[in-house]
């Protein structure tokens, strides 16, 4: 009996060593991605990964080796993953990503980008309006660690020197820059999760956000420090603020997906809603980082509040034709 | 790409009680092969992430006291303020990209995934995208780090209660896997992927061959060889592979008893259940060529 040669012996004799060389293909490239491979290799490997599959086929229908069918599918799985894994080059990636992925991500999200901007206007509109009429309010919206002596007790002279604070050595800037920039980030990634717990969460953050805005203006407006309050803050604030509202509106667009699923399932509208807004994410996180600098940077070296004003509104007008302007079709997805 | 996982996906109609699941998942690639993935588990996947939580806060920990170690060396204020710098950014990248860096190499998988033989996968079969694996490592915020601010929170007589009512409504995210069948986290909702088992596996010997050679001499009859279907073969190769003298013992002896084996006694139970081993899968496999496969020992040949 065990003379006989089974059939699965000889199946396996003759494709073992494929088999090998795949293996040993994959451990290279599981650990060095897909640089470690040559050029023969990596054409070879598609080929290799086919044959895999098609033993993987055969060896359930003859072998009842187990030991040897739970390799071939481990084997396969992991050659599946990596011949239709994702192997672009990052370097094109991060272009595709600015010129195209990003600002599409935006445009394709207008609707929310609205309502979260209109929230946060909301807010500011009405804290403004309530700490103008009464400024007791300004307690209610600003917590005492950050408003840091400016409040409504402080005198028009201490209020301007905050605007126009000088640090002093480079070092310091850059350390408030990466506060900045870090707290202001895990911020927006915080306000794009929490859209998930449909919408209503984000919602009150972005509001909230809108009252520390008008609450802040309306102290210095009435000390008569409008203008120059507005250039303090908008310097940076344009970039920051748009920045938060669009990750406002990645969380409003994943948690809307989730409450109203329309005709597609609530798993794949969910996921759908999720990648897109991911994509808007990276994107706001660059935002922050420039917003982040120029708060840092600019407001504290540049003293004068047309130039100010006049980078707030350059930047908002750079940022505005980077996502609106009408592009040609086309280009990688 | 159509390779398709077949999804757990609830239907409106009253549905028939399903079957316990066994984790595995039918997935079929593009050349219509089920590859057959096994979902990774909750502990698995819990594992995982208190190895990574521990190598992030090790590297942190690690940089703290370096730079720390750097700022009082010096002794300057620019190089404690340059030190400040790089920590806050350093803990910022940690926090935020040591699963999305990890996750978008080839491996798909953190060093605590690699670890427990887990990876990422699209739940579509089709690439993971860079957006996907942002997304589902973005909701760690809510899954992770909000249910830590409540527990890190103190308050009293109203405060308290809030703080009560947080915990339970973010403890809902930390839940989330133990209450669907295929454990997606709420990361894995918003982003379409899942997690699956995707061990490395050795090829091992062939026991029908290679085991313990001394197959020849013992033969059965067809009679003895029909004692047994597929089922029961698969048994006993595991219990070969695994090779426990006891159990290797037991075994040898119901399947003596079974199939009224009376000759020589000297042949050790190793070497009986190896030649059984190989004959029975012989047998098995010739019948399987014709078209019958024999469930088990039931199914009468």
């Amino acid at each position: 009996m065990a003379e006989l040669e089974l059939k699965s012996h000889r199946f396996r004799s003759e494709r073992e060593a494929d088999w090998r060389r795949l293996e040993t293909l994959l451990s290279r490239v599981e650990k060095g991605g897909a640089r470690k491979l040559k050029r023969d290799e990596l054409l070879e490997m598609p080929v290799l990964y086919r044959q895999a599959l098609s033993s993987l086929s055969m060896a359930r229908a003859i072998s009842l080796d187990q030991g040897l069918i739970a390799y071939l599918e481990s084997l396969c799985t992991r050659a599946y993953f990596f011949v239709y894994g994702t192997r672009s080059r990052p370097l094109e990636r991060l272009a595709g990503f600015f010129l195209h992925e990003w600002p599409r991500a935006v445009q394709a999200l207008w609707r929310e980008t609205a309502v979260s901007a209109l929230l946060m206007a909301g807010g500011t509109v009405g804290a403004f309006s309530l700490v103008s009429r009464d400024p007791d309010w300004f307690y209610g919206f600003i917590p005492q660690a950050l408003a840091a002596g400016r409040d409504p007790t402080a005198s028009t002279q201490a209020l301007r020197d905050t605007l126009y604070a000088k640090l002093t050595g480079h070092e310091a800037l850059s350390g408030l820059a990466a506060f900045l920039f870090t707290h202001n980030a895990q911020i927006a990634i915080f306000a794009f999760a929490l859209g998930f717990a449909l919408c209503l969460p984000t919602a009150g953050l972005m509001v909230f956000n809108g009252c520390m805005l008008g609450a802040f203006l309306a102290l210095f407006a009435s000390h008569g420090l409008a203008l120059p309050a507005a250039g303090w803050l908008m310097i940076h604030g344009v970039t920051e603020l748009f920045a938060v509202t669009l990750a406002g509106a990645a969380g409003f667009s994943i948690g809307w997906a989730v409450a109203f699923p329309g005709e597609r399932t609530r798993i794949d509208a969910a996921a759908e809603a999720g990648r897109r807004g991911a994509t808007l994410m990276a994107g706001v996180v660059v935002m922050l980082f420039v917003a982040g600098l120029l708060e840092g940077f600019a407001r504290q070296l540049i003293q004068n509040d047309l130039v100010r004003l006049s980078i707030a509104g350059g930047s908002a007008v750079a940022w505005g034709l980077y996502f609106y302007l009408p592009r040609p079709p086309g280009g990688p997805v | 790409m159509t390779a398709a996982v077949s999804p757990a996906r609830g239907k409106r109609a009253p549905r028939p009680r399903r079957p316990p699941d066994d984790g595995w998942r039918e997935f079929v690639t593009p050349e219509g092969v089920d590859l057959r993935l096994r979902i990774g588990s909750f502990s698995e996947r819990a594992g995982a992430f208190i190895l990574d939580a521990l190598i992030i806060v090790g590297v942190l920990i690690g940089l703290s006291l370096l730079l720390a170690a750097l700022a009082w060396r010096t002794g300057m204020k620019d190089t404690a303020e340059a030190a400040a710098v790089i920590w806050l950014l350093g803990f910022f990248l940690l926090r935020n990209f040591y699963f999305v860096g990890f996750e978008m190499r080839t491996g798909a998988a953190t060093p605590g995934k690699r670890a427990m033989g887990l990876r990422v996968a699209a739940r579509d079969g089709g690439r993971l995208t860079a957006s996907a694996v942002f997304a589902r490592n973005a909701m760690r915020e809510i899954e992770v780090f909000l249910p830590m601010s409540f527990l890190f929170a103190t308050g009293m007589g109203v405060d308290a209660a809030l703080v009560v009512l947080g915990a339970i409504w973010s403890g809902v995210f930390v839940l989330f896997p133990l209450f669907n069948r295929d454990r997606l986290r709420l990361g894995d909702l918003a982003a379409g992927t899942m997690v699956i088992k995707a061990p490395r596996r050795v090829l091992r010997p062939d026991l029908a061959r290679d085991g313990p050679s001394l197959v020849g001499g013992i033969a059965f009859t067809e009679a003895q060889l029909d004692a047994y279907g597929v089922k029961e073969l698969h048994v006993l190769e595991n219990v070969l592979r695994k090779g426990d003298r006891r159990v290797v013992a037991e075994v040898s002896t119901r399947i003596r008893v079974k199939i009224g084996w009376d000759a020589p006694l000297e042949v050790s139970d190793k070497t009986f259940l190896a030649a059984y081993y190989a004959g029975l899968r012989a047998r098995l496999e010739s019948r399987l060529l014709f078209g019958h496969r024999r469930a088990d020992k039931f199914d009468r040949p």
